[in-house]
């Protein structure tokens, strides 16, 4: 009950301030499109009261750079070199979905060498992807160090990368019915020219291990730290229900306890050949979505190596036409990418380039929690909760 | 009248003079625990760091947004400056090498201290910006918390030394042989160290700045000029409250074995070793800790580090009476 201050009412002014409640307002406050911790442009309207956050909605769109209409007047190999730009932490893995597509449309039988090569590259994509992601959630709830290792490690990671495809970030390395010649390989005879580069067995070795000292070194400092855990441990709880009603996929969905990885339900990459776990969670909250990550570095670096024991010989590109046309159809790809599940949808009028591209990135549906996570969080929350989400807003908005 | 600018000469060149060695400590700490070879190699080894970051904030233009509230915001700056200055008259680097040593040296010191939340809270309130507004009122509810048990912590040693002149905090220790720390006072210590970092609004408790949140909490709007004394001002407050710390809990400029009668000469350069060890593990905290969150903190303060000072008083009262 609110009263105004009329002096009339009341005998004296202490009887006046113990009965008239102070109304407050909602503040408004803008988090973005220019803030440290959005990831890039996210933009959330957040209504706060002091540090309470009552209600947020995400603005998205100031990312969108129409990938999907691009796609429909350019040719399937130009396709490549757009889609490693829509989740850009982890170029590597967006291309794997939409080449498969490709290759299912126009029944090509990959190579074995061309399918392990792409595996190690996506694998080693995803363990770049969650190193961004230790060394950035480590910044947002407020240390300061773990960043620079992370970059330090992940550079180890990329460089490899770059040795076999020629790029760091956005390899463009997939073509239809198999992988291009190694950038970094020898220049004597072709047959060099066809594999992968000089030292590249004995580095991803080193590399590899160092990985999983990495994540170990990033159980023992940031897990075990009592800030982290104070900051982190039921925050921000998605429940394992609400999470598959939400479409939420990959690690978000692992950390809620729900053991869902494509890696191991689709077949676009011999992934049955390897042995690994898949780390689940328990309580879905934001510490369990962090250490799905780092365990699931570990793992891919396991996979990698195992990859790299068992690398068939043969050929990198199967026999394809000169002008590649897609014959008429539609097709559907699923594939685990590190920030959850990607899939093209490719409708093919039997032309160069197809005829409608539907990109369906994880972070975009990853996104779709948050409103519900943040209800009643404190601001600090907020920043918890949307780093643990670890969304690119390339991916989001494409 | 000459003695008076003199000693405000030395105030602001020392006081400024250790704000510069503690950035050099923090920003050297920083690259050795994360591996950065900038501050460790680039001119100097490192050691004219300071000197480019001050020139950079010097020519950069001072922007005043229109909405702000003009001289309040242009002063808020300089508030948190003199608190810091003045905190350090009080502070003694030998028994005459001090600006001020005033009976209620202690009672001087706390009270300044808390000058400086005005100022904070000033910035945040007249920048005219909700992120500046959030981060000042963080800063109001953290200074207050930790203002307490910073007080409470300090009571203890003065019911011990039975004064309140720093000087005479130092005698009394040297008359008893060992540094308060290791005299009883080690949860004292404990409790003012954990409060002066509050204080210092450092790592964990820099939620009033809370970068990762509030982009710059009450300085957002700052820049130029004006950010570099904040920036000043914080190490500043660093390096005062660890001399604080250091007269109080460890002996001050007191080092045993050496000839006391030598005192002003090596008694700056043993007060600034203590201080500088005290900053090395600020240092080190910083560069490894994340942040608590803002009701974590205000728990800490009032349901920890209050309590156990109270405690801590009790305990030194009944030992003080009793033995």
């Amino acid at each position: 009950m609110v009263n105004t201050l009329d002096p009339q009412n009341f005998n004296n002014f202490s009887e006046a301030s113990v009965s008239v409640e102070i109304e407050t307002e909602d503040m408004t406050l803008n988090i973005g499109p220019q803030h440290p911790s959005t990831h890039g442009v996210l933009r959330l309207v957040a209504k706060v009261d002091g540090e309470k956050v009552h209600d947020v909605k995400p603005v998205l769109g100031y990312m969108h750079r129409g990938y999907e209409k691009l796609a429909e007047v350019r040719s399937y190999p130009q396709i490549t070199t757009l889609v490693n730009r829509i989740d850009w932490v982890a170029g590597f893995s967006n291309e794997i979905p939409f080449i498969a597509g490709a290759e299912r449309l126009m029944e090509i039988e990959v190579p074995e060498r061309a399918k392990h090569i792409r595996l190690i590259l996506n694998e080693m994509a995803r363990i770049s992807s969650h190193f961004v992601f230790n060394g950035a959630y480590a910044l947002e709830v407020g240390a300061l160090t773990p960043i620079f290792y992370a970059m330090e490690d992940r550079e180890r990671v990329l460089d490899l990368i770059e040795s076999v495809t020629g790029g760091r970030f956005h390899p463009n390395f997939n073509r239809i019915g198999g992988v291009k010649p190694a950038a970094g390989s020898g220049p004597t005879t072709k047959k060099d020219i066809q594999d992968l580069p000089a030292g590249f067995y004995r580095d991803t070795k080193v590399a590899m291990q160092k990985v999983i000292e990495a994540a170990d070194q990033f159980q023992n400092l940031i897990g075990g730290n009592e800030v982290f855990k104070k900051r982190t441990k039921n925050v921000g709880i998605l429940s394992a229900e609400t999470a598959e009603a939400f479409g939420v996929s990959g690690p978000i969905l692992r950390a809620s306890g729900v053991k869902s990885d494509l890696r191991t339900q689709m077949d676009y990459l011999p992934y049955d050949q390897f042995e690994y776990d898949i780390p689940i969670g328990e309580n879905g909250d934001c510490y369990d979505r962090w250490d799905v990550r780092v365990k699931e570095m570990i793992e891919s670096a396991k996979i990698v190596l195992q990859a790299i024991d068992s690398m068939p010989s043969g050929p990198l590109q199967a026999k394809v036409p000169k002008v590649i046309k897609v014959p008429k159809g539609r097709t559907y790809v699923r594939a685990e990418n590190p920030k959850g599940e990607m899939g093209y949808y490719i409708v093919s009028d039997g032309g160069l380039g197809p005829y409608r591209l539907k990109v369906r990135t994880a972070s975009f549906s990853n996104l779709s929690i948050l409103p519900l996570l943040l209800e009643g969080a404190l601001l600090p929350d907020l920043i918890a909760i949307m780093g643990s989400l670890d969304f690119v807003l390339g991916d989001v908005d494409r | 009248m000459t003695e008076v600018f003199v000693k405000v000469g030395f105030l602001a060149l020392a006081a400024l003079n250790g704000a510069i060695i503690f950035t050099i400590m923090d920003v050297k700490g920083a690259s050795w625990m994360q591996r950065r070879p900038g501050p460790l190699h680039v001119g100097l080894r490192g050691f004219i760091f300071p000197l480019a970051e001050i020139l950079k904030f010097v020519q950069k233009e001072d922007i005043i947004p229109t909405e702000v509230d003009r001289p309040v915001f242009k002063w808020a700056p300089a508030y948190v400056m003199v608190s810091c200055v003045a905190l350090f008259a009080v502070v003694p680097m030998s028994p005459t090498l001090v600006v001020a040593d005033l009976e209620l040296g202690v009672f001087f010191a706390l009270a300044i201290s808390s000058l400086g939340t005005i100022g904070v809270l000033t910035a945040g309130w007249s920048s005219a910006n909700k992120y500046s507004l959030m981060g000042g009122l963080r800063a109001a509810g953290q200074l207050i918390a930790y203002e307490l048990p910073l007080i409470l912590a300090v009571v203890g040693v003065v019911i011990q030394a039975e004064t309140m002149s720093l000087v005479g905090i130092v005698e009394k220790q040297i008359e008893w042989g060992v540094p308060f720390v290791v005299g009883g006072q080690i949860v004292g210590f404990l409790i003012f160290m954990v409060a002066a970092t509050a204080e210092m609004m450092r790592v964990p408790f820099d939620m009033p700045i809370g970068e990762s949140e509030l982009t710059m909490g009450f300085m957002t709007e700052y820049s130029g000029i004006r950010f570099l004394i904040f920036y000043i001002s914080e190490y500043m407050n660093m390096f005062i409250l660890c001399a604080i710390a250091s007269t109080l809990f460890l002996g001050g400029y007191h080092v045993p074995l050496l000839p006391t009668e030598w005192v002003n000469f090596y008694g700056p350069v043993v007060l600034l070793t203590k201080t500088a060890i005290l900053g090395f593990i600020l240092v080190a905290v910083r560069w490894s800790q994340p942040r608590f969150r803002e009701d974590q903190l205000q728990n800490l303060a009032w349901k920890i580090l209050i309590p156990a000072s109270l405690i801590n008083i009790l305990v030194t009262a009944i030992m003080k009476v009793g033995f």
